[in-house]
């Protein structure tokens, strides 16, 4: 025997389940600045990453289910790494790769007999010049928006998005760290990332020590 | 199935197996000829002449044979020259794809024996013929040496201590440097032997092109050493091959 849900009430509980997971969760800040895009995310674990290497010029940062969001950091690490090698490294863009999770997070959210994924993406695309970024969020549910210079994922993001309206993207990188860092809870380490923007490397993603760059307290 | 998740020619294989190099028609490309790699007291050298030939025909004078493959490491093929170029495109990514999914390289060790995989796979039939030859070296860190591999049609992987040469002009190349090569040698001076086997098998080799002083064409040289992979830049190349040419 089937009991009746109405498609409204179906759609709303699957989005409460979602939410529930990622609120638990920590934040993660991108912001662009002058020195490219910076990746900032609370994060208590040194190894277990929130923030990768996607592409020579995109990075991905998730908060959510540790297990959901490295599945889908490998399979966009493969949707990258085939186009590139099919077409050229310049045909790998951030909004296709944001566009493809949107695809497949909005499907499993969808289909009634999966779980909803209970993550949220950002995906990040360096430009040439800091007005030239792409950044990109991803919902539980699919729903992609962009950003200029600032968005964050997680918890808290409505304190934490109000404060970054001060951020500019021709802000140097040390100021813009300092700036984010003073949103995010204090008591928590940070894992911070750098799609470096003057970079000899094709590869711009590098991983960034603060302590090393003399700001590990603040 | 956990295979395709690290590596990205398992992957190609199984989603779209028609952009993988094809190994048939290999003798209708260019080829390619002579790759020298040496040791030296911190690091490895490789380096290719830059003639591409289709039978007597000279097809191309600056064709690049010699690859890094990825930041610690070399890669260079002697033969077909589009089959060697779409290897290396396929080892470079397989080596960056599994770094980043994994997110720690790969060992030397663990590449070299990768690249024999790929080679069983795709080119045991035009080994056989050979079309194409690789030869993979680079910088161990857990040893803190350079070290040069070298691969038969089967896949087979051998450790090749202080030099090694392949392709059509091999054989001169490694009498030359049989001679001017010697372990523990500086940078510099392991380049310049590099550069004089490469004059060697050119001097004996058809298909083998040597300095072209004219159209200021030297070897692609590439070391790999605690600093990582760098390109030597043409002035340098030319100027010990100049060096070189004046010492004979």
């Amino acid at each position: 025997m089937s009991l009746y849900v109405s498609p409204d009430q179906l759609m709303s509980d699957r989005a409460e389940f979602a939410r529930k997971g990622i609120a638990k969760g920590r934040s993660v800040v991108v912001a662009s600045c002058a020195e490219g895009v910076v990746f900032i995310a609370e994060n208590p674990s040194p190894l277990l990453h929130k923030v990768s290497e996607i592409y020579d010029r995109i990075g991905f940062a998730a908060v959510g289910r540790y297990a959901e969001f490295e599945s889908l950091r490998i399979s966009g690490i493969q949707y990258a790494d085939l186009r590139g090698y099919t077409y050229d490294r310049r045909d790998v863009t951030a909004r296709g790769l944001a566009n493809q999770y949107a695809r497949t997070l909005s499907a499993a959210f969808a289909a009634s007999s999966d779980k909803p994924f209970e993550v949220e993406l950002a995906v990040a695309g360096l430009g040439f010049e800091p007005e030239t970024d792409e950044l990109f969020t991803i919902s539980f549910d699919g729903t992609v928006s962009d950003h200029r210079t600032a968005c964050v994922l997680g918890a808290r993001t409505e304190s934490i998005s109000t404060g970054l309206t001060g951020l500019q993207v021709d802000m140097d990188l040390r100021t813009t760290i300092a700036s984010i860092r003073s949103l995010l809870d204090s008591g928590t380490p940070v894992e911070v990332a750098l799609l470096d923007r003057h970079s000899a490397r094709t590869r711009c993603f590098r991983r960034l020590d603060l302590s090393a760059m003399g700001e590990g307290e603040s | 199935m956990m295979h395709e998740l690290t590596s990205f020619f398992d992957l190609v294989r199984s989603v779209d197996p028609a952009v993988l190099p094809r190994t048939d028609g290999a003798e209708l490309s260019p080829h390619g000829t002579t790759i020298v790699a040496a040791d030296f007291a911190g690091g490895v050298v490789m380096a290719g002449d830059r003639r591409a030939t289709m039978g007597t025909i000279i097809a191309q004078r600056d064709i690049e044979k010699v690859f890094g493959a990825d930041e610690v490491s070399v890669i260079g093929i002697a033969g077909a020259a589009g089959l060697a170029v779409e290897l290396v495109r396929l080892f470079q990514t397989e080596l960056l794809h599994y770094e980043k999914v994994e997110q720690i390289a790969l060992s030397l060790d663990g590449k070299a024996n990768r690249l024999g995989s790929l080679v069983r796979a795709n080119l045991s039939m035009a080994m056989q013929g050979m079309a194409v030859v690789p030869i993979f070296a680079g910088w161990d860190d857990t040893c803190d040496v350079g070290r040069i591999f070298s691969y038969d049609a089967t896949g087979g992987h051998y450790e090749e201590s202080g030099f090694h040469a392949i392709g059509s002009g091999a054989a001169f190349a490694r009498g030359s440097l049989k001679k001017t090569h010697h372990p523990g040698m500086t940078a510099e001076a392991a380049v310049a032997s590099a550069i004089r086997a490469l004059y060697d098998a050119a001097d004996d080799d058809a298909a083998t092109g040597g300095p072209d002083l004219a159209r200021q064409i030297f070897p692609v040289v590439l070391t790999a050493s605690v600093d990582g992979v760098r390109q030597l830049p043409t002035d340098e190349v030319a100027r010990i091959t100049e060096q070189v040419l004046e010492a004979m």
